[in-house]
């Protein structure tokens, strides 16, 4: 009797306690491992209708591959740590056996539990989460969130959330039956930028097939009209704004690729076929770097990037005045068998990298301060890879400008480009003016590698894809001239960028290269000329 | 016994040795076959893996015995990822290796370049890779997939319900031979199920194209007219920079799925995967597969990488191609057995009707007639960890069509070597 008696008074103390908890079915959880999608969408959206706190974790671990099923799937646990936790109650649940089968979810279930998370979280007391939320259910067109959507609604306070979510609340209430909350809806959307809703909108003004409108109210088509044409004006910037972005980018990139060659082929003059080569070793040494920070300072991952640049420049720099030590000062004045020798080193280098790295392209992590971007108008978004990667040319850039003008050192390499007997002369230790050159030149180089590591392949064959492009940049802006070398890269890469959307990829770079040659036709000093006695040099 | 006894002696012993494996047709010299894969060039990150699985699959085969009792001798060369030189790296392999079989190619101009030395010196190539079809040689077994069994049950999973019920279709692809008659099947596929021509678009880049913010863009601006998917043809080096691109942008697989078809775990390996989780692959093999003959294959490749002191040898990963290699070998010594000989007509002969159990799960069968294997179908997403989740599968292998109906005129080729 005492035992029953305190048994059920266990069971009233759980309750009180938890009292959400024993209101989940286990079940129902257990269902979000069924075999049918079907009824696995059921499940999230009976759960999600229990406005359970448990609720948030169970779904989160769906979506991390962190649910199992036990018991021939009748139970569900949650896998953290080689620990299971039951998803019901949330008690322990003992060590997690070895092969434990995680449940598999696929895009639509995965779709389904981040509208279920977002509706749940707008109830959270913590902004960011509430934002995120709230950003997440704009795209949504499940009509059974309005009303979660209204009541958060009633209660945000912050005005950012509360305009998102109006918005995101508007794009549904376009379905509405009422014409005149369709019309309110419709002129509220005026606002939003999300290409889906210019979309509906546009759909609403539309002819069916028998000459009558979509939308059958005149008012409604109306405000959607004006809301469609304010969006679209918006938007029509916002494009202009991502094209041109798009060409300071790639010309950006080709800046970094081609900075080096214009001090060693522009300055020095050496055909450096290896140039390539030596940005390979710059992205190869991110990778380096990167392996040592995530096995010794795991903390400071994020800022391997910086940590690399200084790696890169002093391993290219030390390979490129080898490079000039034990090769090509032996080969000054004799133009082609440069050319040929350092096509040989690039091909070793190649093979090098290969042997010690593997023919596989390794993974270079974006830090999480390089990823994501800024949202623009119209879904267009300005990655932070790409921002970061524009200053970061502009910076070496300015860094080259600099030393080439306006140190002592600068002041030599110009003096022994310009007249190498005349500068030897006066005192000028040209052997070492040109290995120094020479290693400055692969030493940006490398850091031009640092920056592609961050946006493609890291691979044996790196260098490959951008000699011809560096060539083709610090040719066309004419040879000896950092600011030819400038314009020619932002040039080229805004012209290509312009191009392709009606052109395609293809046809955009043949475009470029018959630019490149007729222009070089008519002028084959480029675009800037060296003038005087030491153009004929 | 002096000098010159104890030498007649042994002379008339070894003389005595060769005519008796003679007499009972016991040869005991090793039997060669080529690898023909480029080490080096942009072809070398997919092909170095396919030389080492069919050196593992080769050694494997000789520590259990070889062929017929005798070893196995492969031959490598390294045609460096130029078509031309494939050509002649072949008739080298044939006419002065004398190697009864190849084993070989990766893109499809490079199996073109090759075609017409092995019809012309009646060798046999084994084609490990996924291709557009279109082609049935008699010299040529392909072990791949031909489009309807890949490309096509793609295109239908994104059209179901479960994947994300798409109405309009991103094609985008490399610009050379495979992704444009892919597309060119995909393109009649879909039109026959009703899609309109405004509802496809179809974008091709160059070779080792690095710049897809335009792209990416354009993919973004398209999909605001309807659920979008993208069919990715691309190949090779270009794909980390889209799927960079596609990461940065926003672009989430639950929103715009992408379904690649040369995009295997072995690729995976240059990207960080966590943003690309539930984009899409489709193949006849998948590493994560769970089942006894794969958990070999993988366990006998790790050993393999180990031994080889291959690098990142911890790392290694199994995929697709490497399969079909694995078992377009083992395929080959079952046919020399059978045909008790290694001659090309008499092999070539005893290929059809060959049974594997293959590491996809099943045990798979080389067609009678067409020269290609049935193959199971799967469609997986990338997990977080480089992987694949397999969403969806075939119930069992389904035959492949080299010559596929929805290009015209194709009704009437024979469905077996002319």
């Amino acid at each position: 009797m005492l035992h029953r008696f305190l048994r059920a008074l266990a069971c009233v103390l759980a309750l009180l306690a938890t009292p959400a908890s024993a209101a989940l079915d286990p079940a129902l959880v257990a269902q979000l491992g069924a075999e049918e999608s079907d009824t696995r969408v059921e499940a999230i959206r009976k759960l999600v209708a229990t406005e359970d706190p448990r609720v948030i974790e169970i779904l989160k671990a769906l979506d991390g591959d962190a649910l199992a099923l036990l018991d021939n799937g009748r139970r569900a646990v949650i896998v953290s740590g080689g620990q299971l936790t039951d998803a019901a109650t949330g008690s322990a649940a003992g060590p997690a056996p070895a092969n434990l089968e995680t449940v598999v979810i696929n895009n639509r279930i995965r779709g389904e539990v981040g509208a279920a998370l977002a509706a749940l979280r707008l109830g959270s007391g913590d902004r960011a989460e509430r934002l995120a939320a709230a950003k997440e259910l704009q795209g949504s067109d499940n009509e059974d969130a309005l009303p979660i959507i209204e009541r958060a609604m009633a209660k945000e306070a912050d005005p950012e959330i509360k305009g998102i979510l109006a918005l995101a609340g508007a794009s549904l209430a376009l379905k509405s039956s009422e014409p005149e909350l369709r019309a309110r809806a419709a002129r509220a959307l005026s606002a939003t930028d999300d290409p889906q809703v210019r979309q509906l909108l546009a759909t609403m003004l539309a002819r069916q097939k028998d000459g009558s409108y979509t939308e059958a109210d005149e008012s409604v088509r109306a405000a959607a009209q004006a809301s469609l044409n304010e969006i679209n004006a918006r938007l029509r910037t916002t494009e202009i704004g991502a094209a041109l972005f798009s060409g300071l980018s790639l010309g950006s990139i080709l800046l970094l690729a081609a900075l080096g060659l214009a001090i060693t082929y522009g300055l020095m003059g050496i055909i450096n076929m290896a140039h390539g080569e030596f940005l390979m070793i710059g992205a190869y040494a991110t990778y380096v770097v990167q392996g040592i920070f995530r096995s010794h300072f795991p903390g400071a991952f994020d800022w391997y990037v910086v940590a690399a640049l200084p790696v890169a420049f002093i391993v290219t720099a030390t390979i490129g005045m080898a490079l000039e030590r034990g090769v090509l000062r032996w080969l000054y004045g004799r133009p082609l068998e440069t050319l040929l020798t350092t096509w040989g080193v690039s091909l070793l280098l190649i093979q090098a990298s290969r042997t010690i790295f593997g023919a596989q392209n390794v993974e270079v992590e974006n830090p999480s301060w390089l990823s994501g971007g800024i949202a623009l108008a119209g879904g267009t978004v300005l990655p932070f890879n790409r921002i970061v990667i524009v200053l970061f040319a502009l910076a070496v850039l300015a860094a080259v400008w600099l030393i080439i003008n306006r140190t002592r050192m600068g002041l030599f390499v110009r003096g022994v480009t310009q007249n190498r007997a005349m500068a030897s002369c006066t005192g000028v230790p040209t052997n070492r003016v040109d290995m120094l050159t020479f290693g400055l030149g692969s030493g940006v180089a490398g850091l031009g590698g640092v920056a592609l590591s961050q946006i493609g392949n890291v691979g044996p064959d790196l260098g490959q894809s951008y000699i011809v492009d560096s060539f083709m940049v610090v040719v066309l802006g004419g040879v000896g001239q950092l600011a030819g070398t400038v314009i020619a890269a932002f040039g080229l890469g805004s012209i290509a960028k312009f191009l392709e959307p009606w052109s395609g990829a293809v046809l955009a770079k043949i475009i470029v290269l018959v630019f490149i040659i007729l222009f070089i036709q008519k002028r084959p000093q480029g675009l800037f000329a060296l003038k005087g006695r030491s153009a004929e040099a | 016994m002096d000098r010159r006894q104890f030498i007649q002696a042994g002379g008339a012993a070894a003389l005595s040795c060769t005519s008796i494996s003679t007499a009972f047709g016991q040869d005991k010299t090793p039997i060669k076959v080529g690898i023909l894969h480029s080490l080096s060039g942009t072809m070398a990150i997919s092909e170095t893996a396919l030389k080492e699985t069919a050196l593992m699959t080769i050694a494997d085969i000789n520590a259990k015995g070889g062929v017929m009792g005798r070893q196995i001798e492969p031959v490598v060369v390294d045609p460096a990822s130029n078509w031309p030189l494939f050509a002649e790296k072949a008739r080298q392999l044939i006419t002065q290796d004398k190697v009864v079989a190849t084993f070989g190619c990766w893109t499809s101009v490079s199996r073109k370049s090759v075609l017409p030395v092995f019809k012309e010196l009646n060798s046999i190539l084994y084609y490990p890779v996924q291709y557009e079809g279109e082609e049935l040689e008699k010299n040529v077994f392909y072990t791949g997939a031909a489009p309807n069994q890949q490309a096509i049950p793609a295109t239908e999973y994104l059209m179901s319900k479960e994947g994300g019920a798409a109405k309009r279709f991103f094609l985008l692809g490399t610009d050379y031979v495979y992704p444009r008659t892919t597309n060119k099947i995909l393109r009649a596929f879909l039109k026959s199920k009703g899609v309109a021509e405004k509802d496809i678009e179809e974008v091709y880049t160059p070779f080792g194209h690095s710049d897809y913010q335009t792209i990416v863009a354009n993919i973004k601006k398209f999909a605001a007219g309807g659920k979008t998917c993208v069919i990715s043809t691309i190949n090779g080096d270009s794909n980390v920079p889209f799927y960079k691109e596609l990461g940065n942008a926003g672009l989430k697989a639950k929103d715009v799925p992408v379904v690649a078809f040369s995009v295997g775990e072995e690729e995976l390996r240059g990207v960080d995967t966590k943003p690309l989780v539930g984009h899409l692959a489709a193949w006849n093999y998948f590493m994560s597969l769970k089942n006894p003959q794969n958990d070999a294959f993988i366990k006998m490749y790790r050993d393999w990488a180990v031994k080889q002191k291959l690098p990142n040898a911890d790392k290694v990963v199994t995929n697709d191609p490497m399969e079909a290699t694995y078992v377009g070998i083992h395929m080959w010594k079952q046919a020399v057995e059978k045909a008790k000989s290694t001659e090309s007509d008499k092999v070539i002969a005893a290929m059809g009707g060959q049974t594997f159990a293959a590491p996809c799960g099943f045990t798979i069968k080389m067609d009678e007639t067409n020269h290609h294997l049935w193959k199971p179908v799967f469609i997986g997403e990338v997990r977080a960890d480089g992987q694949f989740n397999v969403v969806w599968k075939t119930k069992g292998p389904v035959r492949a069509q080299p010559w596929s109906p929805f290009i015209a005129g194709n009704e009437k080729k024979p469905n077996s070597p002319a």
